[in-house]
């Protein structure tokens, strides 16, 4: 047996100091040398163990193998078998959290990129589409339809299974184009919008139908869906409203909450103002407020926007911050600075109803609290107060209230979240499954992935039952 | 793509459109509205919705140009397309059974006051309208709000036509009239509104606003249009449009109407330069 290679093939990215400056990609993918050279690192353990770590349950060894062979059609089959959106899922995945943690040479220190590797492989397939072209057809309609409410991972992915299963699937959106946070959250040097509407593509050439501009609740609520000749509903809408600090001068213009920031910056492409007509305002200054994944993206699209001083305030410490260690190097790379142990007390205006300031305060960290992690404490007469132009909430998002408050006998959590069967998807209301944000809180793209896996298999399964 | 069946120009600068929206159509309610998008590069605004056909499957809005989307909308005509239209949203306006009812529409207000006037009218209400433009050459739908109140007051300010003066004027005269009113509604520019709340506090009236707060995507996913009422913040997209007008904070809504005004003009004049270039 060849020994052991723990040297991952490092993937190429763009500079930090120019891509600071711009919209295009980070991290630029692997070359197929590249690609083949991290693929002959792995060792095809029989265990399959990094399978085990991906929610969706990806034949990883397998897809590796044939990158080897040089067998792309095949490596992109045994990756669309499991997954239909590869090309976000290499992007966004915290693949250091699953598949590449339970790898086997993860235990030495050097898992096999798997990330890196899928990416490469919808890339590829990206410029030789023939695959999904040959699926069409295949497929024949087995008499139920099933709606679908969101277009973003978990919704997709539900959609693109009950497609190949032969249901006749209608997701409807309720922005004006597909993805969900794929499109309106995560920015275009993390996820070019292009691969999202590829693999949306994808997924409408399995004979999914998208309803664009479609809130439901409003144009149509749960129960006419269900009158209407659908079978079942599976309720993906995201947590989608946003969450603030509750702190005094909170309104005041300048401030942010994420979900604004980002939607003004992806979805409507303020970056581009005024060749696109939604404006951002982001001044010299920039304050945001959180330390997770959404907290890195804001903090970079304001470098991006012009912002001359971007801050991370975080009232833990840097082993607590919630977001990937990739974004946060990235981030940091770019130029992002972590005030760390600091919290605000409350912002202050210019006397003309925008914000000037913002009064923080200094924290320690004490016993560990419920989360397991240790409490920060504010530390007594450390307030300071620190000029800023824009600021940004990015704390999470809480359910959005328009699908529970018009849903008839959908039962909710204490956190307003749909009370949902994790291994199904199943609520307490008949013909009406759940899954993502919405049933979980805010959580990754992976696992709104795996529940709208999981809810398609209960979904057929019941339909098949029902009969 | 949502189609225009007809367009029409009402006054001055106002405009209004007939969208093909059936499914909208079949559930619009008085004072909820819809987010549009001109086209591809637009930026997504909330429009009242001013009336509705489920049979024809019709949404009608109007709207005044104000800045590059409305003037951009104002040139298409029937037959064209826009890229979206979205709705209905927001909470539906309560109709009840109140008793006299003073409809107060300032400017553009006009359009979304008239459903709900018809629809309180139809409830049993008494409706008295009060309608006032700046001038002559900015009032519609006279005979429309005729059609839906028991009286109607006409103003302008600068009395080229009806009494002269601002809304608030009929509206204190009836308060002191002795009529016995039971609610206000008021609709109209965000100023006007608070003027009409600040005439009926004294009264301890009822007043109801029709906010219209800079939107997004006007389904409570942003927080843009967050205001203060009585204290609390409240998302005007997904908690209104509709707000007791004695508890809203004014100054707030308009600090936060304002925040684009530099944007707005800079797109503005964009617009023009690149009209220049075409024509």
């Amino acid at each position: 047996m060849a020994k052991l290679n723990l040297n991952r093939e490092p993937m190429t990215k763009q500079d930090p100091k120019t891509r600071g400056k711009n919209f295009n990609e980070v991290a630029l993918g692997y070359s197929a040398e590249q690609a083949k050279a991290e693929a002959s690192r792995c060792i095809q353990c029989p265990k399959h163990s990094c399978t085990d770590g991906c929610p969706v349950e990806i034949d990883i060894p397998g897809f590796i193998k044939a990158v080897l062979d040089d067998n792309m059609p095949e490596a992109v089959r045994i990756l669309k078998d499991k997954n239909s959106l590869p090309g976000i899922c290499g992007r966004v995945c915290p693949q250091e959290t699953q598949c590449e943690m339970t790898c086997n040479l993860a235990k030495k220190g050097g898992p096999i990129a798997i990330g890196r590797l899928e990416r490469y492989v919808a890339d590829w397939e990206r410029v030789h589409p023939r695959i999904t072209e040959q699926r069409k057809g295949q497929i024949s309609f087995n008499g139920k339809r099933v709606a679908v409410v969101g277009s973003g991972p978990a919704g997709l992915t539900c959609a693109a299974d009950l497609a190949k299963l032969g249901y006749r699937v209608t997701i409807f959106e309720a922005l004006h184009v597909a993805g969900g946070v794929l499109m309106y959250g995560i920015p275009e040097f993390r996820l070019p919008k292009i691969i999202v509407q590829v693999e949306v593509g994808y997924v409408k050439s399995l004979g999914v139908e998208i309803k664009l501009d479609h809130v439901i609740g409003k144009i149509a609520t749960v129960d006419e869906l269900l009158e209407d000749g659908f079978d079942a509903v599976f309720l993906a809408p995201g947590a989608g409203a946003p969450m603030f600090l509750d702190i005094p001068g909170e309104n005041l213009s300048g401030i942010y909450s994420a979900n604004e920031f980002l939607t003004r910056t992806n979805l409507m492409k303020a970056y581009r103002f005024p060749e696109y007509d939604t404006p951002i305002q982001v001044g010299r200054r920039v304050a945001v407020f959180g330390a997770g994944n959404v907290a890195m993206d804001a903090s970079r699209c304001a470098l991006r926007l012009g912002a001359e001083e971007v801050y991370i305030i975080y009232r833990r410490s840097k082993a607590e911050m919630p977001a990937r260690l990739e974004e946060r190097e990235n981030a940091e790379e770019e130029g992002v600075i972590f005030k760390l142990l600091t919290n605000p007390n409350k912002f202050l205006g210019d006397g003309r109803g925008r914000v000037k300031a913002v009064e923080l305060h200094e924290m320690e960290l004490g016993e560990p609290d419920a989360s397991g992690r240790p409490r920060p404490i504010q530390k007594p007469g450390s307030e300071f107060i620190m000029e800023i132009d824009t600021a940004i909430p990015a704390l999470g998002t809480r359910p959005n209230p328009i699908i529970p408050s018009t849903t008839k006998g959908l039962e909710l959590t204490k956190w307003g979240t749909v009370l949902t069967d994790e291994a199904t998807g199943r609520t307490s209301k008949d013909r009406v499954w759940c899954g993502g944000d919405m049933a979980t809180g805010a959580a990754t793209v992976i696992s709104a992935m795996g529940a709208g896996r999981r809810a398609a298999t209960d979904i057929d399964t019941w339909l098949r039952n029902s009969n | 793509m949502f189609r225009i069946i007809s367009g029409q120009t009402l006054a001055t600068k106002i405009h209004l459109f007939k969208i093909e929206a059936p499914a909208i159509a079949r559930k619009a309610l008085a004072g909820q509205f819809v987010v549009i998008r001109v086209d591809e590069r637009g930026e997504r605004i909330p429009l009242t919705i001013a009336d509705w056909d489920g049979k024809e499957g019709s949404v009608t809005v109007v709207f005044m140009e104000v800045g590059a989307t409305t003037f951009r909308l104002a040139l298409l005509k029937a037959g064209d397309f826009i890229a979206d239209f979205v709705g209905p949203l927001g909470i539906p306006s309560h109709i009840g059974k109140f008793g006299t009812v003073v409809c107060v529409a300032g400017g553009v207000g006009a359009a979304p006051i008239a459903p709900i006037a018809r629809a309180l009218k139809d409830k049993g209400n008494k409706i008295i309208s009060i309608l006032g433009a700046r001038n002559k050459d900015l009032l519609f739908w006279e005979d429309k709000l005729r059609g839906v109140s028991h009286r109607l007051i006409v103003t302008t300010d600068d009395g080229t036509y009806g009494c002269k003066g601002v809304v608030t004027g009929p509206l204190k005269e009836l308060l002191e009239s002795g009529e016995k009113v039971d609610r206000v509604i008021a609709i109209g520019p965000s100023i006007m509104m608070k003027f009409c709340a600040q005439t009926t506090q004294p009264f301890g009236v009822k007043t109801i606003v029709s906010l219209n707060p800079i939107m997004v995507d006007g389904t409570g996913m942003c927080g843009c249009c967050r205001i203060s009422v009585g204290g609390v913040t409240k998302f005007a997209c997904v908690d209104g449009p509709d707000f007791d007008g004695h508890q809203v904070d004014w100054d707030l809504l308009f600090a936060r109407q304002r925040i684009y005004l530099d944007e707005e003009k800079r797109s503005f004049e964009q617009w023009q330069a690149q009209m220049g270039k075409r024509s």
